[in-house]
């Protein structure tokens, strides 16, 4: 039954609840969303069975066997092998590595700099924000995909270029963020008395503005992170990514475009397709859960 | 006053489901209007003031429920109607005004097309033509200039007084028989406020309707009402009519609001306010809900014990053990 | 108004006349000689001395910098974008040719995205926390986790190699042109695609629509007596789809994207496949009248965006 949700009479609703600091009832707000923690500890395995297992299972995932192309899973093989007779499993293990590894430098890479971009442009307005953040408008119109793929090109596909021209093309989001938190908190007195008192704008940056952007600029860092592990996947799927041999869950994709691979062989694109789309739900649950322990105001 | 009160409300009790449990917002709260007076309810935010009149007509959001009692006008209950029933009761036998108008009025539709709107619904013949001619007429009757050009304008060109007048409209168009005004002067200049409140006492004298003012604003009682009923934690702690209220109170809540009244003959080093806080719903105090802030109660034995309310005089009820003590005092 | 609309068209061509320098820069780097690349590689090579040559001298390549960008930016008014180094066409008529592809299988994939997307997202506020809400919620959320290339590679597994309902790839099959067998090929991409790109149309649907109902002037409604239909009707949707229209507007970059992987994955023969085949086989003409289109695309939509939204909602006559 459709019903409306009118604010007007919720004048009723108690004030002050009890009396935990702003950082525990967060953490507890985060524990009650079920599937952010669901999400923590999907990852929390996944970043152990990554660091661990290759070292465990102590089969190198680059190890070509002409003679054992293709094998489905067996008791050699948990997972098979693929077309050049590669351990399937040593190699889901390692594309984890090389997955979170590029999601997690291209999310600090592009949140340093939209830290940065977005103190300064808040902090000094006028042309310098307006300066940057036309440069911020025009990145955020173009789909990332696209000048990835177009930079591949020119460069050449290796690992540090995909970090960095993700983590470049990612600045927009965090830049929003703190530029709109460093702009409120500017006009604030407290900014500008101790701005009277002699203190410098990294200073005031550094103390003032830093502790109350952490919070939304951890959730955008965290959903940032999962855009950039899709984006590694889908380049690396296009060929333009990781560069082989290295293993990378995109790269092991790219063999499924062969249709008799579809059809016979799933144990070549089921499990680093899933592998990633498990990784990628629980960073962003894990975001979502973020984002509501952050800011319970904002309607799910 | 006739004989028959037109607007009834009978042991009202209304309640809303959040996160944490559930939070009682009325706690039975009865009164009457009669046909043509102005009643005000006062009382801080929280008292639940606003919720009984919605609950009433049923505009709770979501999460509220009546739970008990009726509402009663003329003499259908009004809580025992289905939504459908109350979409004709509302907007024709009832009118309503808001407290920002701002926020009231859709952004988006014109401001005649708003008046109009409720025209069309609740007579049904009408032709769009004929209820937009309407609209503008009821925009100049509520002494907005230029009305046909206005009715073509959108809420954000208009004036924070004009949006209101606007709103007036929209309550008054089809004539109701009974206008709540909740907090209709609050979000509004000092200046306008009175120019308001004249629009809101013509209208009701030229139609002849009843005339509810919901408020936490004492000038405005004592301004525009006749008749006042005083609430807090959801419930009607003393009723009376407004010069009893003002010079006999009989309860130590409105005593305290109206001691925080400034004078203009007697001043004073500091405004006496009411110490503490309103209470949390949640957790009221077991037994006299103002017991905590209250002077007159100093813990005594008996406001453990929820007082109800008594006759203090003809037309003068108060809910408080001790009223009779105050009985002496002058306010 | 329209000074508005003026002043955003301004700002677009400054900013395309950016971009456009910025690829000439890169054309500099790049290795071969842009006059080479811009002569039809057909002409016999007699001739083509000859032609590379007047080429060479249209461009001006003796000249300073600046007078070469705006030789070569009048080239390209003319429609020459050089010659792909693959195939020795034309890389406008190539582009061209592609276009259509593309925009079939985006124009779709919006439709589809438009009419199952947002309907979900305001049935999921209205009806908050219950079965439709929940289902709206975990589809979004699939729908942008899930890498859109694993997607279609599932979609070809179960529609087309086990269900054998649809065809694996291509546009048309060996034989046939029938508009009835494009449309056979059509609908899984499109399909897939239109999924991806509803995720987020659910969420801010969603989201747009539970901001509108907790408006105030959804109660003042209501008082007026207007039945339900009406409220949500009349006032609450047409409130809630004024900032949708920016956002289906900016999406469009981000579907092109999509769009390009689907056609990789289905070989589509659209823009999206014919870009990353010229990056396979560093076919630079291509690349470069690839980036200009995907450039004027971007740039189309945000105006859209901005002039869209001014006109919808009157709060913003400018």
């Amino acid at each position: 039954m459709a019903v409306l949700d009118t604010a007007s009479a919720t004048g009723v609703l108690p004030a002050g609840a009890g009396a935990l600091s702003p950082g525990r009832l967060a953490a507890r707000r985060f524990l009650r969303h079920r599937l952010a923690v669901a999400g923590l500890v999907m990852l929390a395995l996944f970043t152990a069975a990554a660091i661990i297992a290759p070292v465990v299972i102590g089969i190198d995932p680059n190890q070509v066997t002409p003679t054992a192309v293709r094998r489905p899973p067996g008791a050699e093989h948990l997972l098979g092998t693929d077309s050049a007779g590669r351990d399937v499993l040593a190699r889901l293990f390692i594309g984890g590595r090389i997955s979170l590894l590029v999601g997690l430098s291209a999310a600090l890479v592009s949140t340093s700099i939209g830290l940065a971009l977005g103190a300064v442009a808040g902090y000094f307005g006028r042309w310098v924000d307006g300066f940057i953040s036309r440069i911020a408008d025009v990145v955020l119109a173009f789909p990332s995909l696209i000048v990835i793929i177009v930079v591949a090109a020119f460069v050449g596909p290796s690992l540090p270029t995909l970090i960095l021209s993700i983590g470049l093309f990612s600045w927009p989001t965090p830049f929003r963020i703190v530029r709109g938190l460093t702009m409120s908190l500017r006009g604030q007195d407290s900014l500008v008395a101790v701005g009277g008192l002699g203190a410098g704008p990294t200073r005031i940056l550094r103390k003032h503005v830093v502790p109350v952007v952490v919070a939304p600029l951890t959730v955008v860092a965290t959903l940032g992170v999962a855009q950039a592990i899709l984006l590694e996947a889908t380049v690396s799927f296009l060929g333009l990514g990781v560069p082989p041999p290295t293993a990378s869950w995109g790269n092991m994709l790219n063999e499924a475009q062969s249709l008799t691979i579809l059809e016979s062989m799933p144990w070549l694109w089921l499990p680093p397709g899933i592998a990633i789309a498990l990784t990628v739900l629980a960073v962003n649950f894990v975001g979502d859960g973020l984002r509501d322990a952050a800011d319970p105001r904002q309607a799910r | 006053m006739t004989s028959a009160p037109m607007f009834r409300v009978d042991r009202l009790v209304t309640e809303f489901r959040v996160d944490g449990g559930i939070v009682p917002a009325v706690n039975g709260v009865s009164f009457d209007v009669y046909p043509g007076e102005t009643v005000g309810i006062v009382g801080e935010s929280g008292s639940g003031k606003t919720v009984t009149v919605m609950s009433a007509l049923g505009l709770l959001p979501a999460s509220g429920r009546v739970v008990a009692g009726h509402a009663y006008l003329d003499d259908r209950d009004l809580v025992a109607l289905s939504e459908r029933e109350l979409q004709s009761v509302r907007g024709k036998d009832v009118g309503l005004v808001f407290q920002d108008p701002m926020t009231a009025l859709n952004p988006v539709m014109t401001i005649g097309t708003q008046v109009a709107e409720g025209l069309r619904r609740h007579n049904q013949g009408m032709t769009r033509k004929a209820a937009a001619d309407r609209a503008v007429e009821l925009l100049a009757e509520v002494g907005i200039p230029n009305p046909r050009q206005r009715a073509r304008q959108y809420p954000h060109e208009f004036s924070g007084g004009m949006r209101q007048r606007a709103m007036i409209a929209i309550a008054m168009a089809n004539r109701p028989r009974l206008i709540i005004a909740d907090e209709p002067t609050t979000a509004l200049d000092v200046t306008i406020q009175a120019q308001i409140l004249d629009l809101l006492r013509r209208v009701q004298q030229e139609t002849g309707a009843a005339l509810v003012m919901i408020t936490h604003d004492l000038g405005v009682i004592a301004e525009m009402t006749q008749r006042v009923i005083v609430m807090y934690a959801g419930r009607i702690v003393e009723t009376a009519d407004v010069d009893t209220t003002f010079h006999h109170a009989r309860h130590p809540y409105t005593r305290g609001l109206l001691q925080s009244l400034p004078r203009l003959y007697q001043p004073v080093d500091e405004l006496p306010a009411i110490g503490g806080q309103p209470p949390n719903p949640q957790r009221l105090p077991s037994g006299c809900a103002y017991r905590p802030r209250c002077p007159l109660s100093r813990d005594r034995e008996e406001c453990h014990t929820r007082p109800e309310l008594t006759t203090a005089a003809p037309g003068h009820q108060t809910a408080c053990h001790f009223h009779t003590e105050l009985a002496e005092v002058r306010v | 108004m329209t000074a508005f609309v003026i002043r955003r068209l301004l700002v677009s061509l400054v900013v395309l006349v950016g971009i456009s320098m910025l690829l000439f820069v890169l054309l500099q780097l790049m290795p071969g000689d842009p006059a080479e690349m811009m002569v039809d590689p057909m002409s016999f090579s007699g001739d083509r001395a000859a032609a590379v040559a007047l080429q060479r001298h249209r461009l001006g390549l003796d000249s300073p910098l600046p007078v070469q960008y705006a030789r070569w930016t009048g080239q390209l008014l003319h429609g020459n974008f050089g010659y792909s180094y693959t195939s020795g066409r034309p890389v406008a008529e190539v582009m061209l040719e592609r276009l259509g592809p593309t925009i079939w299988l985006m124009g779709t994939a919006l439709v589809i995205a438009l009419l199952v997307g947002i309907p979900l997202g305001i049935l999921a506020a209205m009806h908050r926390n219950s079965a439709v809400d929940y289902t709206a919620t975990v589809a979004s959320l699939l729908a942008i986790s899930l890498p859109s290339f694993f997607v279609a590679l599932l979609g070809i597994y179960v529609f087309g190699l086990k269900l054998r309902w649809v065809p694996t790839a291509g546009m048309n099959s060996v034989g046939g042109g029938s508009f009835a067998d494009f449309l056979h090929h059509l609908i899984l991409p499109a399909a897939i695609l239109g999924f991806a790109l509803a995720g987020p149309y659910v969420r801010y649907a969603r989201a747009g629509m539970l901001e509108v109902l907790g408006q105030d002037f959804l109660t003042t409604a209501r008082s007026k007596g207007l039945t339900r239909r009406r409220v949500i009707g009349r006032h609450a949707l047409h409130n809630a789809l004024i900032p949708l229209v920016t956002v289906v507007a900016i999406q469009l970059p981000v579907l092109f994207a999509g769009a390009v992987v689907v056609e990789r994955v289905f070989a589509w023969p659209g823009m999206g496949r014919l870009a990353l085949d010229a990056v396979l086989a560093r076919d630079y003409p291509i690349l470069l009248g690839f980036v200009m289109a995907v450039a004027v695309l971007v740039l189309l939509c945000n105006l859209v965006a901005d002039v869209a939204y001014a006109v919808i909602d009157p709060r913003i006559r400018l």
